[in-house]
């Protein structure tokens, strides 16, 4: 059976990765080309990028960012952050990037998922999701958490799947940063909910979290930020811990 | 000298920088003399089956990988493309290996099958030497080729199905060995070197 994937997550802004806490108080955590090197050397399954300083005279710096990562990697890789039309897709996959997320753009236009997944594969086509629970509703936001949607997260979630993406990105806005673990109960709501696989992303800070999460809600893939660059856990070693555990991950 | 083929369906820059890794002299092309000089072809692919399938009308490119001789690998939709009906699209393809590419079934399994799944080795293939049987390599797809008389590796989703197929010149990964770490390197580097 296919693994349980573990997946570092770079938010980029100029070439540097940077991580904050709760969307916001950025910290610098080193070089994306850099990273992506020792992350790939480290063992881990795949990798996010997502430029959250995205603006039109920066798409040109992400490309050759992209180029610069493939040049290093051996594995798959995500790029995202303010990708809003079919050209912009289709010169990043060029660049050697192999799937592309999106999020405000597919709230704007949810067309757009149908459209790039028959142009570039349902598995290109990663629909990035942010919630965040008010009165016991995940409601979706976008603009990198700055602008709240009416869409209920877990429709939002089953129309994507209609609409063709192949994955989804499910960020826990309220777990973002914080450590305290995944909102496992959520998760599963739209694992069941969905016949696509499920990233889980928000609130990684041991790697119990990992295990509940995979135990508990079924997800496909765990993705973690800065747990991973200030080297408090090594990937080596939460892959070691879910083994013993009884989860099916790459080694 | 390798020819990757360069028909508007690939990852050709993941392809080319794996073989940079090995040293292998390549060249990108869509043009059926650069092919017919070259002493392998690597045909990858991204993307959907009906529409690559017009595309290698439109560039003339279907007749010659037919009947080529020289060794060629089909990777992922490639090696979709070298069976004969792919389900994405109805599509009629080269027919090289006769048999059909078909869905998963996503009642029961979540599709895209994406992700790094463990291949058994079934036959003795120059592929695959040096290469721990049950080694881990990366796919991303919805449609499979059936486990048949051609498979050298399988995978398990639902079912077994043909993680590489092989005939003559012709080989074929599911798989994307240009995604696939150490593992999927060796392939490559197997594939220039000993196929």
């Amino acid at each position: 059976m296919v693994a349980k994937r573990i997946i570092p997550c770079l938010d980029v802004k100029d070439g540097r990765v940077v991580k904050g806490t709760n969307f916001v108080n950025l910290r610098d955590a080193g070089s994306a080309v850099e990273l992506s090197q020792r992350y790939y050397e480290e063992g881990a399954d795949e990798l996010v990028f997502l430029d959250i300083t995205a603006t039109e005279e920066r798409r040109k710096t992400l490309v050759e960012l992209v180029k610069d990562v493939a040049s290093v990697l051996r594995i798959p890789f995500t790029v995202g952050g303010g990708i809003s039309a079919l050209n912009d897709i289709e010169m990043l996959l060029k660049a050697g990037a192999d799937k592309v997320s999106l999020n405000s753009s597919i709230v704007r236009n949810p067309n757009l998922i149908t459209e790039a997944a028959h142009r570039f594969g349902s598995q290109a086509v990663v629909a990035a999701i942010d919630v965040k629970k008010e009165n016991g509703t995940h409601i979706v936001y976008i603009k990198g958490g700055r602008e709240r949607t009416e869409r209920i997260g877990l429709d939002w979630c089953k129309q994507v799947n209609e609409l063709g993406a192949g994955e989804i990105l499910l960020t826990s806005m309220d777990r973002d940063g914080t450590k305290d673990g995944y909102e496992v109960d959520f998760l599963k709501e739209v694992v069941s909910a969905v016949s696509i696989p499920v990233i889980a992303s928000g609130g990684a800070g041991r790697k119990e979290d990992f295990l509940d999460a995979f135990q508990n809600s079924n997800v496909d893939a765990c993705l973690a930020a800065s747990l991973f660059h200030y080297q408090e856990l090594a990937i080596k070693d939460l892959k070691n811990f879910l083994l013993n555990n009884n989860i099916l991950v790459r080694t | 000298m390798i020819a990757v083929i360069d028909y508007g369906s690939g990852n050709i820059q993941s392809v080319s920088n794996a073989l940079n890794d090995i040293g292998a002299e390549y060249v990108i092309t869509c043009r059926e003399k650069e092919m017919c000089d070259a002493d392998k072809i690597i045909f990858p692919g991204v993307g959907e089956a009906s529409y690559a399938v017009k595309r290698l009308h439109m560039l003339n490119l279907f007749t010659m990988l037919r009947v080529v001789k020289k060794p060629l690998l089909g990777i992922c939709l490639g090696m979709h493309l070298l069976c004969e009906k792919s389900a994405e699209g109805n599509a009629s393809c080269l027919g090289v290996f006769p048999v059909n590419t078909e869905m998963f079934n996503d009642s029961k399994i979540k599709v895209p099958h994406m992700g790094w799944n463990k291949v058994q080795i079934t036959k003795e293939s120059k592929l695959f030497e040096d290469i721990p049987d049950g080694s881990f390599f990366y796919f991303a797809h919805s449609f499979y080729v059936p486990d048949n008389d051609y498979s050298s590796a399988i995978a398990q989703y639902d079912i077994n199905f043909a993680a590489a197929v092989e005939k003559e010149n012709y080989y074929g990964v599911q798989f994307h060995p240009e995604k696939s770490g150490e593992a999927g390197i060796r392939l490559l580097k197997n594939f220039v070197e000993k196929c």
